[in-house]
C-alpha cells in the first residue's frame, strides 16, 4: 500500500535557516573552547600518560612462565597449555629428568618452552588449565619486536618475566 | 628608465615576499589549524606529535608529499593533467596583487599591485581557478572525478554572480574599485561592517566636537541606514565566497562520500598537494578580500595611519604592525572558515542551485537598488 509521507510544517525561522547554523555554531564552540581549556577527557596520550598504574586486577597481559620456592620449574612438561592453546601459540619440547636426580619422580620438564606472542590472543586458558599452577598471565602489555623471530618468548624469557611465586599459589586471585 | 626599474624591482620584491614568506607559510599552518581545530570541535586531540604541539606537522607532511611517487595513470590526457595543478594553485595567488596587506613599510605601499581595477581583478582571476578543478575533472578520464569537475563548474558560475553583485554596494558608497582607496574610505568613515564611525577617538586624546557630530547628524543617520543593506552584502558575500572557494557546506565538487576524492582522485603526490594548497591559498586570498572590503584591512583602530608622518623607527614598527594587523584579520576569519566546516552538513545539489539562483542573486540584486536609493537621497 502507498501512503504519502506527511512532511513537518516548517516555522518562518526553521525555514530562514539562519537560527539553526547560529545554534550549530554555537554548539561546535563551545566544543572546541571545552577542550581548549581542558574541560573534555581526551585520549590517553599513550608514551607519556600509561595505564600501568591502575590497570585492573584481573588484566591479561603476556603469559609467562613462574618458578617455586626453591627455584625449581614449575612446569613438568603435560603439554596441557600447548593442546588448549586456541592460536596455537605454544610449542613445548618435553625431556626427561635423568636417573638419580631428586626431582626424578617429577618425570618430565620442558626442554624447549616457545610462547609466540605474534600468535598469542591473550585468552588465558593456558593459566586456567595448568595443573601445576606453573604459568600465569602477567600484567606486561607493551610486547614489541623488531623480526617475527624477536617476537617468539623462549623458555629463558618467559622466566625472566614471570619471576618466583613461592606456597601453594591461588592462581585465581589475579583474577578474582 | 630607472624609476621604472625600481618600481618593477619593488613590485618582485613584494610579491616574493608576500607569497614565500606570508602566504605559503600561512597556507601550511591553515592546514595545520583545520585539522587540530576540526579535532578540537569534535573532542579528539589532533596532530600533537610532530615538534612542541604538533607544530612542525605541515613540514613533515610537505617532506611526505615531496618525496610520495608522482604517479600518473596510463589513461589521462597527459597535457591537461599536468596542467591542471598549476591552473589550480596560480590564480589565487595572483588574486593577491591587488590587496593592500599593509600601510607602509620603509616608504614602500604595502600592495603589489596598486591598481584602479582592483575589486574586478580579484574576480577576473580568482574564476580562473574553476579552469584548475574542470581539467582535472575532465582530463583524469574517470567518472568520479568528471563529475566533481562538472559540479564545480556550475557551482562557481552560479555563486560567481551573487559574489559580484554583492559588493556592488560598497562601490556604490566608496566610488571607486581601487582596493587602498576603499581602505582610505574605510579608515575614514568606519569599516564596512559597522560603517558607524566615532570620530575624534585616537590614543592621544578625545575630540568632543567631532565625537559629537558623529553620532548626532542626519549623516550619521545616514550611515545607520546603510548599516542594513551592507550586512546583507557582507552575509551574501561571505557565503558566495565559501561556494566559490568549495568549502563546507558547499564543498560538492569534492564530497568524499559520494565521489570518492572528487576531482583530484587521480592525484597523487606533489601535484595533489599543489590542490590542497590551492585550495587553501583560496581560502587566504577570499579572507583577505572579506578583510580589505569589510573589515578595513590593515587599519588598526585609534592607532595613527600613516607610519610615513612618524619618527623612522616608530614608522616602521607602525607599519609592521599593520601587516600583522592585516593578517592577523585574515587568520581570525579563517578560523571562521573552519568553524563553519565543522559545524554544517553538506548541501544537496538541487538546495545549492536553488540558494544561489532563487535567494543570494535576487538579494543581491535588491540590496544594489536599496543602497542606491539610500544614497540618492543622503546628503553629500
Amino acid at each position: 500500500m502507498t501512503y504519502t509521507v506527511a512532511r513537518p510544517k516548517l516555522s518562518f525561522s526553521e525555514r530562514l535557516y539562519v537560527p539553526a547554523v547560529l545554534a550549530g555554531l554555537k554548539i561546535t564552540i563551545s566544543h572546541f573552547l571545552k577542550v581548549l581549556t581542558g574541560k573534555t577527557k581526551v585520549t590517553m596520550q599513550y608514551p607519556e600518560e600509561r595505564w600501568d598504574t591502575h590497570l585492573p586486577e584481573h588484566y591479561r597481559g603476556a603469559p609467562t612462565l613462574v618458578k617455586d620456592e626453591h627455584g625449581r620449574e614449575r612446569c613438568v612438561a603435560c603439554q596441557l597449555c600447548e593442546f588448549i592453546c586456541p592460536p596455537r601459540a605454544i610449542t613445548i619440547k618435553p625431556g626427561e629428568i635423568p636417573e638419580g636426580d631428586r626431582w626424578r619422580k617429577v618425570e618430565k620438564f620442558p626442554q624447549e618452552f616457545e610462547i609466540d606472542m605474534i600468535r598469542c590472543i591473550y585468552c588465558g586458558l593456558c593459566e586456567e588449565v595448568c595443573p601445576e599452577q606453573a604459568i600465569f598471565l602477567r600484567k606486561d602489555y607493551a610486547i614489541t619486536g623488531l623480526s617475527r623471530a624477536e617476537m617468539v618468548h623462549k623458555k629463558e624469557q618467559l622466566y625472566e618475566l614471570g619471576g618466583v611465586m613461592t606456597g601453594l599459589v591461588f592462581k585465581w586471585n589475579e583474577k578474582k | 628608465m630607472s624609476e621604472i626599474l625600481f618600481a618593477l624591482l619593488m613590485a618582485l620584491v613584494k610579491g616574493v615576499g608576500l607569497v614565500f614568506a606570508i602566504i605559503l607559510p600561512m597556507v601550511s599552518y591553515t592546514v595545520y589549524a583545520e585539522r587540530r581545530v576540526s579535532a578540537m570541535i569534535q573532542d579528539r586531540v589532533g596532530p600533537n606529535r610532530v615538534g612542541p604541539m604538533g607544530l612542525w606537522q605541515p613540514i613533515a607532511d610537505a617532506v611526505k608529499l615531496l618525496l610520495k611517487e608522482d604517479f600518473t595513470p596510463a589513461s589521462v590526457n597527459k597535457f591537461y593533467y599536468w596542467l591542471a595543478p598549476a591552473c589550480a594553485m596560480a590564480p589565487s595567488l595572483m588574486a593577491l596583487a591587488v590587496i593592500p596587506f599593509g600601510s607602509n613599510w620603509f616608504g614602500q605601499p604595502m600592495v603589489v599591485a596598486n591598481v584602479d581595477i582592483g575589486v574586478l581583478w580579484v574576480f577576473a582571476v580568482s574564476s580562473l581557478g574553476v579552469y584548475g578543478i574542470v581539467l582535472a575533472g575532465w582530463s583524469s578520464n574517470s567518472k568520479y572525478p568528471f563529475l566533481g569537475g562538472i559540479r564545480s563548474t556550475s557551482q562557481m558560475i552560479s555563486y560567481e554572480l551573487s559574489l559580484g553583485l554583492s559588493v556592488i554596494p560598497i562601490f556604490l558608497i566608496c566610488g571607486t574599485l581601487n582596493l587602498p582607496a576603499i581602505v582610505k574610505y574605510q579608515i575614514e568613515n568606519g569599516w564596512l561592517i559597522s560603517p558607524i564611525w566615532l570620530k575624534g577617538l585616537s590614543f592621544t586624546g578625545i575630540d568632543f566636537g567631532l565625537l559629537a557630530s558623529s553620532i548626532f547628524s542626519v549623516n550619521a543617520l545616514f550611515k545607520l541606514l546603510l548599516w542594513v543593506p551592507l550586512f546583507i552584502s557582507f552575509v551574501v558575500f561571505v557565503v558566495s565566497m565559501f561556494a566559490e572557494t568549495n568549502r563546507l557546506p558547499f564543498d560538492l565538487p569534492e564530497s568524499e562520500t559520494e565521489l570518492v576524492g572528487g576531482y583530484h582522485t587521480e592525484y597523487s603526490s606533489m601535484k595533489f598537494a599543489l590542490f590542497f594548497l590551492g585550495e587553501y591559498a583560496a581560502m587566504i586570498t577570499g579572507s583577505a578580500v572579506i578583510v580589505t572590503l569589510f573589515f578595513g584591512a590593515w587599519h588598526i583602530p585609534f592607532l595613527p595611519t600613516d607610519p610615513q608622518q612618524l619618527p623612522f623607527l616608530w614608522g616602521a614598527l607602525l607599519g609592521f604592525l599593520h601587516i600583522v594587523a592585516f593578517f592577523f584579520k585574515v587568520a581570525i576569519l579563517l578560523f571562521f572558515f573552519i568553524w563553519v566546516r565543522w559545524t554544517l552538513p553538506r548541501f544537496r545539489y538541487d538546495q545549492l542551485m536553488r540558494l544561489g539562483w532563487y535567494f543570494f542573486f535576487e538579494i543581491a540584486l535588491v540590496n544594489i537598488l536599496l543602497v542606491a536609493f539610500i544614497l540618492a537621497f543622503a546628503p553629500k
